[in-house]
C-alpha cells in the first residue's frame, strides 16, 4: 500500500531524540508503507497538540464464535484520518514465558503486515501479544491465518483473561514449580471460559515460580499462584563463606533484614531456623550460590487482587497456604475448588464485581463456607479486633431441625 | 467435495512453548543451579550439568513495529540460533550459548538504539498502558511520558548502582491496565473534572440503571431531560474515577485543561524482606505538558536521587520510607503535604497515625 500523505509532527519529533528507544520512530517506520500507521502519526500529533485523546469508546467487534480477544476502537476524527477510523486491537495469546523463534516472529509479522497497521505491543499488560489497529473486515482473515500458524486469541471483557507467568524452570533456579507448564495447561483447560465471556467481570490467573513474584501476580491477578517450599532452605556453607569473603555483610545485609529473624551467622556458618522462615526469598536472592529454596516445593494460592476500579485496589490474600503442583495437572483437586468459586461468584456477584470485591462484600468467612474450604490462620494477617461477630450456633441449630 | 474449505480452527489456545525454547533450555529445564550478573544487562545461568546460558537483555518501548521485530528476529538468528524471549516488563532477551557472541550482539543492539541493561539493582523498562495512542479513557499519554522519563534515568538502566531494584509503572487512567498500584514509582493519569453528560445521546447509548449503579459514590442520580429518563451528577460526590464513562460513552470525562498525572511511590510486589505493599500518594497533580512532561521527569528524578542517596543497601523505596517515616520523607523531598494526601475512602481511619512514633 502506498502512503501519499505526510504529516508535520513538531511535537512528536521531539520524542525521536534522546537515548531511550522511541515509540515515535516505530510508528513512523511502520508508516513509511502503511497508511494506518501513517494516519496514527497525524492523529497522535493532534492529541499532543490538544492534550486530548481521539479514540471513541470501543464497539462490539470480534471474530465469529468468540466474545473476547478483540477490542473495538474507532477514532472520533474519521474524515481527517480515514485509515485509522477503525483501529481495533487484537490480543494474541502469547506462548508461556514469551518465548519465540525468529521464524515464527517473521510469520506473525507477515500476517500483520498484510492485514493491519504493522504496529504491536510486545506485550500488553496482561501478557498477550497485542496487534494494534485492524479494520473490521480484516479480523477474520487475521484470525484464520493466526490459527493456521498455531496461535489463538487472548481474553478480553468478562472472561478468563490470558494467563501469564514468569519464565520459571525454563531459566530460573528459584522456580518452585513449572510455571510455564501450568500456565499452558490452564490456558488450554479454560479455552471456552477464555473466549466466551460469562463471568460478572474479568478473571485473571498469574503464575510466579517463587515469592519474588516477577509477574506481579499478587497485585494483578484474581488468582495468584506463587511458588514456595515447606522444608529447609538448602545451604552450601562453603559458598556462603565465599560471599562473606567477597564483601557481603551477612549480619547487616541478610540476618537483620530477614523478616523471620531466623538467621544466625557466627562468621563461619549460617544457621536458619526454618520453622520461623517467612519464605520471603531475601537471603536466597543475595546469595544465589549459597542458598536455595528447599526440596519440598509447591505453591501458595492467593486470590482477589485488582486495580482500584470499582471499590478500591486490593492485593490477593491467601486461600490455600500450600499445595503441590505436579503432573498430571488435570488430577489436581484445585480445579474443583476454582469451579466452585466461579459458581458462587457467578450466582451472587454483581455486574463488574471482581471476585476480590465480591469476597470483601460477602465476607471471606462466608465465601469459604460457600466454596467448602476450611478457615485457617494463614488466611489472615491477624484475627479480628472487633467484637461484632455473627455467631451462627443459633442458625445451625435451626438447620438441623429441618 | 473438491472445493471444500479447510475447517475453521477455534479454541486451539497458544502454541506450546516447546516449539520455541532453545535446545539448551529444553535440556536444562528445571535444572538451573544458580545465576550471576557479570555486567549490567547480562545474566549467566549455570545448570547442574555445567551448561551455561547467557541472556542479553535490552530495553524496548513496548510499542514495536513489525520492522523492529524482524530486526530482533534476525539478531537472534545471527547470534543465538533464532531464539529470543520478551519479559513481563517489555524487555527483549536474547538467549546465547556462546559467550563470544555477547559483545558483538551488544554492539549491534547499541547501534540499533536499544540499550542493554535492566538487571539487578537498576531501573528496568517502565510497564505502561496505551494512552493517546490507542485508548478512549486516557487522562494522559503513556508512551510519551515513559520515553521522556527513561531518557532521563537511562543511566540507572545501564548500571546497577542503586540500593535495590526500582520499578516504575505508568497507567493513563484509574482503570490501571498496568496495575501500577504496587510500584516503587507509579505515574497515574487522572481526571479532575466531572463527566460532561451528553444529554441528547445518553438515552440511546446507555442503560440508565446500569449507569447509576456504576458510580462507587452514588453521585449519579436519576432525572428527566425533555421528558425522557436521564441522569445528573452530584458534583461534590464525584471523585473523577470515570467508572460511569466506562459503562456509558455519553459521559465523557477527559479535559485538556484539568487532566494530568499524579505520582505514587513506595509500592512493591516482591515478598523479599517486607510484604508486598501499595504505592502511596506523593504528588497529587502535575498538568499534562507534552511532548516531554518536564515536571514529571523532574519529580521522578528527584525521588530516585533522594532514595539513592539515603536508602540502605537492599531497601526498596517503600522500605526506606517506612524506616524513616513519611513526615521525614516529605521534609526531605520538599513535596508539600496537602489535604489530598489524607485518605477519605473506605477504611481511611486505618491510615491515620495512631501512635506517638514521630520524627522531628
Ligand atoms: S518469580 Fe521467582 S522463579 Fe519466577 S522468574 Fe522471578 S525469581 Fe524466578
Ligand atoms: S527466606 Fe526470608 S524469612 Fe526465610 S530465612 Fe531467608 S530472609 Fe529469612
Ligand atoms: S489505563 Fe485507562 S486510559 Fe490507559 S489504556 Fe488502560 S483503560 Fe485506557
Ligand atoms: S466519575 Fe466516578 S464518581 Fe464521578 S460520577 Fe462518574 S462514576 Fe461517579
Amino acid at each position: 500500500m502506498a502512503v501519499d500523505k505526510k504529516y508535520e509532527t513538531p511535537m512528536l519529533d521531539q520524542l525521536e531524540t534522546g537515548p531511550w528507544p522511541s515509540f515515535v520512530k516505530e510508528i513512523k517506520a511502520a508508516g513509511e508503507e502503511n497508511p494506518m500507521a501513517n494516519d496514527l502519526i497525524g492523529l497522535l500529533e493532534q492529541s499532543y497538540t490538544e492534550r486530548l485523546g481521539h479514540w471513541k469508546h470501543g464497539g462490539i467487534v470480534g471474530v465469529m464464535g468468540y466474545g473476547g480477544g478483540v477490542i473495538g476502537r474507532y477514532s472520533d476524527l474519521p474524515e481527517k484520518y480515514p485509515a485509522v477510523s477503525h483501529f481495533h486491537t487484537i490480543r494474541v495469546n502469547q506462548p508461556a514465558g514469551w518465548y519465540y523463534t525468529a521464524d515464527v516472529l517473521h510469520k506473525l509479522c507477515d500476517i500483520w503486515d498484510k492485514h493491519g497497521s504493522g504496529l504491536t505491543n510486545m506485550h500488553g499488560s496482561t501478557g498477550d501479544m497485542v496487534l494494534l489497529g485492524c479494520t473490521t473486515p480484516d479480523l477474520e482473515p487475521v484470525f484464520s491465518e493466526l490459527t493456521e500458524l498455531g496461535f489463538d486469541l487472548g481474553g478480553s471483557g468478562s472472561d478468563v483473561r490470558t494467563p501469564s507467568c514468569c519464565c520459571g524452570q525454563s531459566r530460573c533456579e528459584w522456580a518452585c514449580y513449572d510455571t510455564m507448564g501450568l500456565t499452558h495447561f490452564i490456558t488450554q483447560k479454560f479455552q471456552d471460559e477464555l473466549h466466551r465471556p460469562a463471568f460478572p467481570y474479568k478473571m485473571k490467573f498469574k503464575m510466579s515460580g517463587c515469592p519474588n513474584d516477577c509477574v506481579a501476580s499478587i497485585a494483578r491477578s484474581d488468582i495468584s499462584i506463587i511458588g514456595t517450599w515447606r522444608d529447609e532452605i538448602q545451604i552450601n556453607q562453603e559458598e556462603v563463606r565465599n560471599y562473606s569473603k567477597n564483601g557481603v555483610n551477612i549480619v547487616k545485609e541478610i540476618a537483620v533484614l530477614c523478616p523471620g529473624k531466623c538467621i544466625d551467622w557466627d562468621g563461619n556458618e549460617i544457621k536458619i531456623d526454618d520453622s520461623s522462615c517467612r519464605h520471603c526469598m531475601h537471603c536466597i536472592n543475595v546469595m544465589p550460590k549459597g542458598l536455595a529454596p528447599g526440596k519440598d516445593r509447591g505453591a501458595v494460592v492467593l486470590m482477589g487482587a485488582k486495580a482500584p476500579i470499582v471499590e478500591g485496589a486490593l492485593l490477593s490474600s491467601v486461600i490455600i497456604p500450600f499445595m503441590k503442583i505436579e503432573e498430571p495437572y488435570d488430577d489436581m483437586e484445585f480445579w474443583e475448588v476454582i469451579e466452585e468459586m466461579w459458581d458462587v461468584w457467578c450466582d451472587n456477584g454483581k455486574a463488574r464485581e471482581r471476585i476480590g470485591e465480591f469476597i470483601q462484600r460477602v465476607g471471606l468467612g462466608n465465601f469459604l463456607d460457600e466454596v467448602g474450604l476450611e478457615p485457617v490462620a494463614e488466611m489472615v494477617a491477624h484475627p479480628r479486633d472487633n467484637p461484632y461477630i455473627f455467631y451462627e450456633d443459633y442458625l445451625e441449630e435451626e438447620d438441623e431441625d429441618e | 467435495m473438491a472445493d471444500a474449505k479447510p475447517q475453521r480452527l477455534t479454541d486451539i489456545g497458544p502454541p506450546h512453548h516447546d516449539r520455541f525454547m532453545p535446545p539448551i533450555i529444553k535440556k536444562n529445564y528445571g535444572k538451573w543451579k544458580y545465576h550471576e550478573i557479570p555486567r549490567p544487562g547480562v545474566l549467566v545461568h549455570t545448570s547442574d550439568s555445567g551448561d551455561k546460558l547467557y541472556t542479553v537483555r535490552a530495553g524496548s518501548p513496548r510499542l514495536l513495529s513489525t520492522k523492529k521485530i524482524r530486526i530482533f528476529a534476525d539478531l537472534a538468528t545471527k547470534y543465538c540460533g533464532g531464539h529470543l524471549r520478551f519479559t513481563s516488563r517489555h524487555n527483549v532477551e536474547f538467549l546465547l550459548t556462546d559467550a563470544a557472541n555477547i559483545d558483538p550482539l551488544i554492539a549491534d543492539l547499541d547501534a540499533l538504539g536499544h540499550p542493554v541493561g535492566g538487571t539487578g539493582n537498576s531501573i528496568t523498562s517502565i510497564v505502561h498502558t496505551q494512552g493517546w495512542v490507542h485508548c478512549h479513557s486516557a487522562a494522559t499519554d503513556a508512551s510519551g511520558v515513559v520515553k521522556a522519563v527513561m531518557d532521563d534515568v537511562i543511566d540507572e538502566f545501564k548500571t546497577m548502582e542503586l540500593p535495590a531494584k526500582l520499578r516504575i509503572a505508568l497507567a493513563c487512567c484509574l482503570n490501571m491496565c498496568g496495575a501500577v498500584h504496587c510500584s516503587d514509582i507509579a505515574i497515574l493519569g487522572i481526571h479532575k473534572r466531572i463527566p460532561q453528560i451528553d444529554l441528547k445521546t445518553l438515552p440511546k447509548l446507555c442503560e440508565i440503571p446500569n449507569l447509576i449503579a456504576s458510580c462507587p459514590t452514588n453521585a449519579i442520580r436519576p432525572t428527566t431531560y425533555e421528558g425522557k429518563p436521564s441522569v445528573e451528577i452530584q458534583e461534590d460526590q464525584c471523585m473523577f474515577c470515570a467508572n460511569c464513562f466506562t459503562v456509558c460513552p455519553a459521559m465523557p470525562i477527559a479535559d485538556p485543561d484539568t487532566d494530568g498525572v499524579s505520582i505514587w511511590i513506595g509500592g512493591k510486589v516482591s515478598n523479599a524482606r517486607s510484604e508486598p505493599m501499595f504505592s502511596k500518594l506523593a504528588i497529587p497533580f502535575i498538568p499534562n505538558n507534552p511532548p516531554r512532561w518536564p515536571e514529571v521527569v523532574e519529580a521522578v528524578r528527584m525521588i530516585v536521587d533522594l532514595w539513592k542517596a539515603n536508602a540502605n543497601k537492599h531497601e526498596r523505596v517503600g522500605e526506606w520510607i517506612e524506616r524513616i517515616g513519611w513526615p521525614k520523607f516529605f521534609r526531605m523531598s520538599g513535596i508539600p503535604f496537602e489535604k489530598t494526601h489524607i485518605d477519605d475512602f473506605k477504611h481511611a481511619g486505618l491510615t491515620f497515625k495512631r501512635s506517638a512514633h514521630l520524627t522531628y
